[in-house]
């Protein structure tokens, strides 16, 4: 049984910006990012859709000790977003001062970018991840 | 299912560098473990290994085979179990359910690491692959960022201040050095206090050096056999009298529940129900303290603590010795170490110690403890527990 969105064509298209979900017809819930299955109940028919890259911070943290080859990129924001449609989804918080990554960010509500991890020695290639940033200005 | 029990249990030091390697290191806990179930090699009916990173950290893949054959039990079935920080737990349950159905009587569980072999780099990116490697790795997941996201997420969940959180973490390292210091195989056998919790340098936001349990090297065994055989053999057999086990996806798909780790909740219940007991009959504790925050939602998840509360637990003392439910008197994960695939069975070394009243002598003895309860969580979902029970 192929999957409905696989790992290739929901990577390729958030190199476009593109954030893609599934919608299930069974329960019109949301899974993103993709699984074989719905999130919510399991079933497996599923609709490709477009998110729309909108939602809220519900966590962060801030890395000052990262993993072989990507020391560079520290200190880094990893956040966990509550898209619109409900899921939530994983990606790093850029256009913040690194001083003021604390607990306020929580609610603050972000869009979609993304950015290339090029990979490494043990990830079988590149991986676009979400790039969210402040979706008003004014609010850094 | 017939009943079945833990008799002999064996331990190396955990330590920074050791000049052992995984297969010697569990085949010195392996012969204490047999030796002290008045047994000889020649008895062992299988070997259930836990090993995570031993092809990174020493180029060896397969340790359970070149262990049985260095330990003289030639060629029994011996399988390895792969469930990150769980693995050795998760091999336990697995020979707990071959000696329960009455295919084995008698085997060996384990586990080993040598996880400082790495250096803190490699070891920081080996141990990020047990989280999502598609769809998380990318933005940089680190294991403690995955704990300090979920204690930002707790300060605002619950309505905790962070300043008050952060203390009430600070508190649960400073406990389990306190212990840990009379733990002969303990990693760090020295107390530290709430103020050099609060100075260590940042890690990963909100966790700082302290939060967080160190790389580690080390092995434990333990031998199961059903009951008959136990009590023909030992003067105090531990009896294993629930189990569970559970999974999870990666961390963002867990977000109905986050902070709490559902699959911990599905897990003890499995644990409870078989044994017929709750989280008050429980005398003492070794759950998964990886990291500070780690221990707070635990003791909230196995039903010591309302949502929220957890923390309280340490702030009043009651995770003492003399409290309510005495956690982690081993020193935990923080302060005795946690080499990865051992650290299950060390957690059942340490309830077997305590349910057998055999701490006294090292000033860590919950009196009079009957029922103990094993914690552990692989990555970032997998949970397994045990209940362990005498008579
Ligand atoms: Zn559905």
């Amino acid at each position: 049984m192929e999957y409905t969105l696989d790992f290739k064509t929901y990577n390729d298209a958030l190199k476009k910006n593109k954030l893609l979900g599934l919608k299930c017809n069974s329960c019109q819930k949301y899974t993103c990012p993709p699984k074989m299955t719905c999130q919510e109940c399991a079933d497996k028919n599923l609709d490709i859709v477009e998110m729309s890259g909108k939602g809220e911070i519900r966590t962060f943290t801030q890395t000052f000790v990262a993993p072989q080859g990507r020391e560079c990129e520290a200190p880094y924001t990893i956040v966990l977003v509550e898209l619109e449609e409900g899921p939530w989804i994983a990606g790093n918080l850029i256009d913040i001062d690194p001083g003021k990554v604390n607990m306020d960010l929580i609610g603050k509500k972000v869009k979609l970018g993304h950015k290339v991890f090029p990979g490494d020695q043990y990830s079988a290639g590149a991986a676009a991840r979400p790039l969210f940033s402040f979706l008003s200005e004014g609010v850094k | 299912m017939r009943k079945v029990a833990v008799l002999g249990a064996g331990h190396t030091k955990f330590m920074f560098d050791s000049p052992k390697t995984e297969i010697e290191m569990l085949a010195e806990a392996s012969m204490d473990a047999i030796q002290e179930s008045n047994l000889k090699s020649k008895d062992i009916q299988a070997i259930f290994c836990g090993n995570v990173l031993g092809d990174f950290s020493e180029g060896q893949g397969m340790v359970q085979s070149y262990l049985a054959d260095d330990i003289g039990c030639f060629n029994v079935p011996a399988s390895k179990f792969e469930g990150a920080c769980a693995s050795a737990t998760m091999a336990i349950r697995d020979a707990f359910m071959w000696v329960a159905s009455g295919f084995y009587d008698i085997v060996l569980a384990g586990g080993t690491e040598k996880a400082t072999a790495m250096g803190t780099s490699l070891a920081t990116r080996t141990f990020a692959m047990f989280g999502d490697s598609r769809y998380e790795y990318p933005a940089g997941f680190t294991f403690p960022g995955v704990f300090g996201m979920l204690a930002h997420l707790y300060s605002d969940q619950y309505k905790v201040p962070l300043k008050k959180l952060k203390e009430q973490m600070a508190l649960v390292s400073v406990q389990s050095h306190y212990y840990g210091k009379d733990n002969p195989n303990a990693q760090f056998r020295k107390e530290i206090t709430v103020e050099q919790v609060l100075k260590g340098f940042m890690v990963t936001s909100p966790l700082q050096l302290l939060d967080c349990c160190p790389f580690s090297d080390g092995a434990a065994a333990i031998v199961i056999a059903s009951e008959d055989i136990a009590k023909k053999l030992v003067s105090k057999p531990v009896y294993i009298a629930g189990v569970g086990q559970a999974s999870a996806g990666k961390i963002s798909s867990q977000y109905k529940y986050l902070p709490r780790i559902r699959s911990r909740e599905i897990s003890v219940k499995q644990a409870y129900d078989m044994a017929g007991l709750g989280p008050k009959d429980i005398d003492v504790c070794e759950l998964h303290d990886c990291f500070s925050i780690a221990s707070i939602i635990a003791a909230e998840g196995l039903g010591f603590a309302e949502l929220g509360k957890g923390g309280e637990l340490w702030e009043k003392g009651e995770t003492k010795i003399g409290g309510k439910i005495p956690i982690n008197i081993s020193g935990g994960l923080k302060s005795k170490g946690h080499p990865i695939g051992a650290t299950g069975a060390s957690q059942v070394y340490e309830i077997a110690h305590q349910l057998r009243g055999e701490l006294k002598d090292q000033g860590r003895q919950v009196e009079g403890a009957k029922v103990g309860l094993v914690d552990t969580l692989g990555g970032d979902g997998t949970i397994i527990n045990l209940i362990l029970k005498v008579d």
